[in-house]
């Protein structure tokens, strides 16, 4: 890294027609903040795997990964997001069809439907399908064996099928959302022309949309492959009961059993950088997919496709779609808000059952519940606030600003993307708990470390977004108009990108707000978040208290959502 | 028996606003085997819908498409055939070539629609793409080539299993000028070699008379005038098709007992003989550019003032002022006449319209944004 900076430095000077002018420092101070942040922290997951002291000792790697309950959470982890990749594509592309290119009704009502699994943890429907379906707990096998009198239950949701289902429910939306958009963008005369040329609607769908959307169905099964393969939340939920173990959450039992001890935190690396391995595969995989496909079907007058008529599978294929709809975004809500309200779990729902006793205990008594939602409202805002700026910068850099080494820097920023959470943390632990003379172990600083790592990339990506429309003749006209660099910085593209920055932070204060993967592995006493004390509370057995702290949490989302919502709208006016 | 039939077509669109557009108002056409046929006006007239209900991809509100002797619309019969069994040609202004498919692909599609033989589907593609001087770029994909070569697939795409008709839609405006100019000549070559009916869609009108045998003019959904391009140009029906077909002065007259003076306060008559049928009061009298003589001799002309005087390439432009309102001139760049001088001009071939209402100008530019 010395060696970068140097060499960089001397390039500039060795060019000397400039003097170290303010994109030049804008340039260093994105690139140091970007190591200190993210490169330290996975180099010093490889440096603690991989070397005893100064010497390169495999041994501990090579035992950590030959473990067979290691190798079985590998093989766990694969298998999940196999098939959550699988399940959730097919629905992904199934609703996406319906919803581009048929004549089914309600398509508003669909699509905002389809949003809402984007909005909530994952975790929050693994709970909630375990309040219907554990194994004999659940109120729906409960339901079932009182009806049939019998004492197997109907489902089990503490299972790899469970695991797979419910992850599937909150990971379709990414292929649907990606196809949806690309169907929409689409020229309708592709189709159309090959309408003309005489081939009938389903040849048209098999020869023609299918092939030009591929590459939005593989950008979509490669987010859900991913975010499957990284997925903490609903595995420890449904899995740790019944002894099913992913990467993640192995990665967890290790850290948390060896209850912080350098050791275990070692083990912790050495499974991490078996899981960096998976994704990094799985990435390489995508790439294969995607190079194939690279062109542009965004074209033409903005003409209606013509919509497939679906007749007499009308109606049915509505009923599907609403049911179904209903029964992945509707039922786990409701079940998590009424339960919220229960005496104890498992009595009947019934009116005489429910109190408020819950909430006042949440809120008004229990001191861990009120520091978690202060920490994750400090966290959500602080984090969104800096990684947004630092999102801006960096975009600023990279794409304004194009410097030698802008490779080098985007990479880094977009790193953080295909990092676990949970990797990341453990990076984190290991880079500022006194490694380097900083300990910030257990304070909430090091969450909010962890938080800026994990969510610069959205921020880049979504300021890259903006920047990319200020055209730079807007900044040389101010230029030219006789403002300074950074005047026109300031009066000028600053201004043009405001609505996107707010709108980039919400995209990071909505998720760290619900954040639970980071935030398990580096909380102390007094620094739990809303995601962790939830997790907490609802490990502990206190399930009617957990759902009751999940429906505030639910609110505070359902907030941030609708005020994302309303600046966007305003955005045109800004 | 690829004669184009259109009977009463009429096409109702629902705006999101809940306002109701008549978008194609009572259609009544007949398009004869081997024309070259073009659907010319300005955006939002109804031109490419009319052309997308040939196509079958929009249906009917009413009446009647026959291709030939095969009905394909019938409202009242319910009758609808899509758009594959039309057995059509079409290019569109997008090209809609296949990025996913390279040349030789792009145009093989309809041909493995057919289920062709291999061997015959090869033949076919490469005379195709021989026509369209595309052989070098039979693996190439379309994202490397051209908008020119882009347009040439399309082409090639669409003579290739020799249809009888061919809907071309705007196929040229995304071109560059020069190209254009070729591309036409390409495509009457085409049109020479087989022998096909062209409908042609456009809203340039210097394209619509260089390739069409006959054309017609639409405005507001409705057709005004059908006819061969000359008979257009010579004799326009209304101030609208005058305008449309090409450059124009319209100059705000007032006819009084006979007797037609500029409005804005000069008391000598322009020496205009009324159309029979005529009344006295407000019209415009229309004229071209170039047919209009402008001198410094006061005989036959009417006096005018040089206001402005614009060197260009093919021509001389003046800006004349008569009374208040301006006209423009071009002449040869023999006469060159100092700016602010008086000078006489004479209308070689002026003509009589009637004004237009400002609702109608005002419809016209809505349904531009629609």
């Amino acid at each position: 890294m010395k060696y970068f900076l140097t060499h960089m430095f001397q390039r500039k000077s060795s060019m000397g027609d400039r003097r170290f002018g303010l994109d030049q420092g804008l340039f260093i101070l994105s690139l140091v903040i970007l190591i200190v942040t993210v490169l330290f922290p996975i180099l010093m997951i490889v440096i603690r795997t991989f070397f005893k002291g100064t010497q390169l000792d495999w041994r501990l790697f090579t035992q950590v990964v030959l473990a067979p309950e290691n190798l079985s959470a590998i093989i766990n982890t694969v298998r999940i997001a196999f098939m959550v990749t699988v399940f959730g594509t097919l629905l992904g592309l199934f609703y996406a069809w319906l919803i581009g290119r048929s004549d089914i009704p309600l398509k508003g009502v669909m699509k905002a439907l389809f949003t809402i699994p984007y909005m909530f943890p994952p975790f929050f429907g693994a709970m909630a399908w375990s309040l219907m379906l554990a194994p004999r707990s659940g109120y729906v096998n409960k339901l079932f064996m009182q009806i049939t009198g019998g004492t197997s239950p109907l489902l089990n949701i503490n299972t790899i099928g469970g695991i797979v289902f419910v992850e599937t429910c909150y990971y379709f939306p990414f292929v649907f959302l990606q196809v949806v958009s690309a169907l929409e963008r689409m020229d309708p005369t592709l189709e159309e022309s090959a309408r003309i040329a005489g081939a009938g609607q389903w040849y048209v769908i098999r020869k023609i949309t299918l092939p030009l959307v591929l590459p939005a169905i593989a950008a979509g099964a490669m987010l859900i492959l991913i975010s499957s393969l990284s997925h903490f939340g609903v595995p420890a939920i449904l899995g740790f009961s019944n002894n099913i173990f992913t990467l993640p959450t192995k990665i967890y039992q290790l850290i948390n059993r060896s209850a912080g001890s350098f050791q275990g935190i070692r083990e912790g690396a050495s499974l991490s950088i078996l899981l960096v391995v998976v994704v990094v595969a799985a990435l390489y995989l995508q790439r294969l997919v995607l190079k194939t496909g690279h062109y542009d079907i965004i074209k033409g007058k903005s003409m209606r496709p013509m919509l497939i008529k679906l007749r007499g599978a009308k109606i049915p294929m509505l009923s599907i779609s609403l049911v179904s709809l209903f029964v992945i975004v509707v039922v786990p809500l409701f079940m998590i808000f009424i339960v919220g309200f229960l005496k104890a779990y498992g009595l009947p729902l019934k009116l005489e059952n429910l109190t408020m006793r819950n909430y006042q205990y949440i809120l008004g008594q229990s001191k861990m519940v009120q520091d978690s939602i202060v920490n994750s409202l400090f966290l959500s805002v602080s984090s969104g606030i800096i990684t947004m700026f630092l999102g801006v910068m960096i975009a600023y850099v990279v794409i304004k600003v194009k410097p030698k080494g802008k490779g080098f820097l985007e990479i880094l920023s977009l790193l953080p993307y295909s990092i676990p959470g949970i990797v990341l943390a453990i990076g984190v632990i290991l880079v500022w708990s006194g490694a380097f003379g900083v300990n910030l172990y257990n304070t909430i600083w090091i969450i909010l470390i962890a938080y800026i790592a994990r969510y610069v990339s959205f921020a880049m990506k979504s300021a890259s977004a903006s920047l990319e429309q200020v055209h730079y003749s807007l900044e040389e006209a101010a230029r030219s108009c006789g403002a300074t660099h950074l005047e026109s910085l300031r009066d000028i593209t600053l201004p043009l990108i405001r609505p996107g920055m707010v709108a980039g932070f919400f995209l990071i204060f909505l998720p760290a707000m619900r954040e639970l993967t980071t935030s398990v592995l580096l909380y102390g006493p007094f620094t739990r978040t809303l995601g962790v004390a939830i997790y907490a509370i609802n490990s502990e057995g206190n399930t009617v208290q957990a759902s009751a702290l999940a429906t505030v949490a639910i609110g505070i989302i359902v907030a941030g959502n609708l005020a994302l919502r309303f600046i966007t709208k305003e955005r045109k006016g800004l | 028996m690829s004669q184009i039939t259109l009977k009463n077509v009429t096409k109702e669109f629902m705006t999101r606003g809940g306002h109701r557009v008549v978008a194609v108002d009572n259609f009544n056409l007949t398009i004869k085997e081997g024309e070259c046929f073009s659907f010319l006006g300005p955006s939002g007239c109804g031109k490419t819908t009319t052309l997308r209900m040939i196509a079958g991809f929009e249906d009917l509100s009413e009446g009647e498409i026959w291709l030939g002797d095969k009905p394909v619309s019938i409202k009242s019969k319910n009758l609808y055939v899509p758009p594959e069994e039309r057995g059509l040609g079409m290019v569109f202004q997008s090209f809609a070539v296949w990025p996913h498919l390279n040349v030789f692909e792009n145009v093989a599609f309809p041909l493995r629609v057919m289920k062709l033989p291999k061997h015959e589907i090869r033949e076919r593609v490469l005379s195709a793409l021989s026509h369209t001087d595309l052989l070098s770029s039979e693996r190439v994909y379309p994202s490397d080539l051209s908008g020119g070569q882009q347009q040439r697939i399309a082409l090639a795409r669409s003579i290739v299993t020799n249809p009888r008709v061919m809907l071309l839609d705007e196929p040229l405006s995304n071109l560059d000028p020069k190209l254009r100019e070729s591309m036409r000549f390409e495509i009457k070559a085409l049109q020479k070699k087989f022998n096909f009916t062209i409908i042609f869609v456009t809203h340039d009108q210097s394209e619509a008379m260089a390739l069409s045998d006959r054309m017609l003019v639409m405005d507001l959904g409705k057709i005004v005038q059908v006819g061969a391009p000359d008979e257009l140009y010579q004799n326009p029906t209304n101030k609208f098709v005058y305008g449309f077909l090409g450059l124009s002065n319209f100059l705000k007259v007032e006819a009084v007992k006979g007797n037609v003076f500029p409005k804005g306060g000069a008391d000598m008559p322009i020496p205009f003989k009324l159309p029979v049928g005529v009344a006295d009061g407000d019209g415009l009298l229309a004229s071209r550019p170039n047919e209009i003589d402008i001198s410094m001799d006061a005989e036959g002309g009417y006096p005018a003032k040089i206001e402005k005087r614009l060197y260009m390439t093919f021509c001389i432009e003046y800006h004349i002022k008569i009374g208040k309102q301006s006209i423009r001139i071009h002449t040869s760049h023999a006469n060159v006449f100092p700016e602010g001088s008086d000078c006489f001009i004479h209308f070689k071939n002026p003509r009589w319209y009637a004004k237009e209402s400002q609702e109608i100008e005002l419809e016209r530019t809505e349904r531009q944004v629609l």
